[in-house]
């Protein structure tokens, strides 16, 4: 058992690190107060071999682990929460694709994917498919050399801005999961538009739109895996996205707790810093205590699923600590700046707004905990 | 077009601490980076070569740590590294130093264009540059904010105190470029794992076939009797009040101070 990182994950680190703090940091207030999606810093990431870290070389990409991913994700998050949920909602496309892609589909898909040229969205939800994801009502049907597609997706991160969509439709709705099929469609598909930008309490820099199918038509061999094993692809894309979820949540609480720990010693009331005042202490020691839980729990699952073992109970651990414990952490940091926290002058309001989000997103922690107890339960009896 | 890059590895501080004793830098605990200039030397290398085609090699004489600031470099997109080192060169002045460049580009050989920052971080001599231009007996452009190549002839828009200056020269020859010349890129991470396996060649004096006289500091005419920091001999003053108030004080004070 080693907890340190490689020589070669040390240099990364400190790559990602330097344009993290000269490059993100420096514009995430302005990011989130423009609302506008960043472009520049997705291109950035690009230009940084960011955009398909854990994809094989052959396919352009680095060919590192979930680990680094999820580490590189958590600085992201860290920097700048918003380009951090970009990174994560463009690899759930990226990694069903690099899954269960052709080779034709990955030169096409994943090439560009993983350069940054393109990124990518993945589009489950739908008005009554939330945390019953298979209760998909999209329905994909076969005529001639095309599926026409139709049906209405809700939330969809990177909506809008991305330019490859994983759509999961259904083929036989009277047959429910076992119906569902995965689809790889490009924007700018005959028949595929964008609706409605939800306004959210925060992250007003990523999109979530609305998807429309009217009788779209995906080429045949945009199938993505087989028919009606889509429902497999979900799952193991969401497994993954528990993962990316937890680490952005990882990233977020630290964020919040380096803002707080930061302000603590300036701010003097009753003759003293409040730092030294207990009370303030005690709330750094357990916003600091919890991260780095939070923080091993994730990378234990990136670290498993690298190694091949069983990570969907971890990942599910992981996502369900990290993103309460990104909610305690945040409202504790606005608590230590006190009236100050509560305003648009500093980070940490932001950070409460946009934690909560990651109770809700990839699996409620409701969810979380099913899929952890169902896990439990079942390893009880063996 | 063949690019050779001299860069320096410094402490990574403006105000590097000096010890009153020997009046020398106290660099433990300080991280070392690549001289802030000669990063625009590399992104300008970098640039004319994804313009133009040809290659970029890094030379930098220093300790055998001076290997990462060549890593670094290898990961902003450089082809090739070069790290000069021998006990024989410790002490040296620039002189030495640029003496020292000089053997080692004779030994690379071909070469159409030479870059170094206008000077180092710690030394703030801006010599090297200039001097390795003389040890070679090339032109020398310095200041440089924009440069064109056209052939083989070199163009450089010149960033002086008061003024632009444009300035024509054939290759090879030799720049120095001041840092609004451009924004230095980050390492992306295919070049920071390439550069973590890259073969770096280093070479001694012998290697270079140096004349040990002109090396270190027997080739060092410099002599640092002393090395130290200015005291700051007037305060600032900071003027408090309404914009108004503010701006009525300091007409007075330059008033007073006969400014006005």
């Amino acid at each position: 058992m080693n907890f340190e990182f490689t020589d070669e994950q040390k240099d990364i680190l400190a790559a990602v690190r330097e344009f993290c703090d000269e490059e993100l940091k420096p514009h995430a207030q302005e990011v989130d107060a423009r609302g506008e999606f960043p472009w520049d810093n997705v291109k950035m990431l690009g230009e940084l071999d960011l955009m398909g870290i854990a994809v094989p070389e052959e396919y352009d990409g680095l060919g590192l682990g979930l680990l680094e991913w999820a580490v590189i994700g958590e600085m992201l998050s860290a920097a700048c929460t918003t380009t951090g949920a970009v990174y994560g909602a463009h690899v759930l496309a990226v990694y069903p694709i690099m899954l269960f892609g052709t080779e034709e589909q990955k030169d096409k898909y994943l090439r560009p994917l993983a350069r940054g040229e393109k990124i990518g969205a993945f589009a489950l939800t739908e008005p009554m498919a939330g945390s019953d994801a298979g209760n998909v009502q999209t329905r994909a049907e076969l005529v001639g050399n095309e599926y026409i597609l139709n049906g209405t997706k809700l939330f969809i991160s990177n909506g809008g801005e991305a330019e490859v969509y994983v759509v999961i439709a259904n083929v036989q709705p009277e047959r429910g999961t076992r119906g569902m099929t995965a689809f790889i469609v490009e924007k700018g598909t005959q028949g595929f538009e964008f609706g409605k930008n939800e306004e959210k309490m925060g992250f007003a820099a990523l999109p979530n739109r609305e998807l429309i199918f009217q009788d779209a038509r995906v080429p045949k061999e945009n199938l993505l895996g087989r028919e009606r094993r889509g429902f497999r692809v979900t799952m193991e894309t969401l497994a993954v996205g528990r993962i990316g979820m937890a680490i952005g949540a990882v990233g977020l609480a630290q964020a919040a707790y380096d803002a707080a720990i930061a302000y603590a010693p300036t701010r003097v009331q009753f003759g003293q810093p409040i730092s030294e005042f207990q009370a303030i202490q005690f709330m750094l020691a357990d916003m600091a205590t919890e991260i780095e839980a939070a923080r091993w729990l994730t990378y234990n699952a990136a670290w498993r699923k690298d190694q091949d073992l069983d990570f969907e109970k971890e990942a599910a651990m992981a996502k369900v600590y990290a993103s309460e414990t990104c909610n305690r952490v945040a409202s504790k940091a606005v608590q230590i700046h006190g009236g100050y926290g509560y305003t648009k002058d500093y980070p940490v309001e932001r950070y409460m707004r946009e934690a909560k989000l990651f109770d809700i997103v990839e699996g409620t922690s409701e969810i979380q905990r099913l899929v952890i107890a169902n896990r439990l339960l079942k390893e009880a009896q063996k | 077009m063949n690019i050779i890059v001299c860069i320096k590895q410094v402490p990574d501080t403006t105000e590097v601490a000096i010890d009153p004793e020997t009046g020398t830098l106290i660099r433990e605990g300080v991280p070392s980076i690549i001289n802030p200039f000669d990063e625009n030397a590399i992104e300008e290398g970098l640039r004319l070569v994804e313009k133009d085609g040809g290659k970029v090699t890094v030379l930098t004489m220093g300790p055998p740590q001076a290997e990462q600031a060549l890593r670094q470099a290898l990961a902003m997109g450089a082809d090739e590294a070069i790290l000069l080192c021998d006990r024989a060169f410790a002490g040296s002045d620039t002189l030495a130093t640029s003496y020292a460049l000089s053997r080692a580009i004779r030994k690379i050989g071909d070469f159409d264009l030479i870059i170094c920052g206008k000077q180092a971080f710690d030394g703030d001599t801006a010599q090297v540059g200039p001097g390795l231009a003389e040890q070679l007996g090339i032109p020398q452009i310095t200041y440089a904010i924009e440069v064109a190549v056209e052939r083989k002839k070199l163009r450089v828009r010149r960033l002086l105190e008061d003024r632009f200056e444009i300035t024509e020269t054939r290759l090879p020859a030799l720049i120095t470029v001041v840092k609004q010349i451009n924004e230095p890129r980050h390492a992306g991470l295919r070049g920071v794992m390439k550069a973590r396996k890259a073969d770096i060649p280093t070479w001694t004096a012998e290697d270079v076939d140096a004349d040990p006289l002109r090396c270190g500091l027997n080739g060092s005419p410099t002599n640092v009797v002393k090395v130290f920091s200015p005291q700051r001999q007037h305060e600032g003053e900071i003027l408090e009040g309404d914009t108004e108030e503010v701006a009525l004080a300091l007409v007075e004070r330059l008033r007073e101070a006969k400014v006005l």
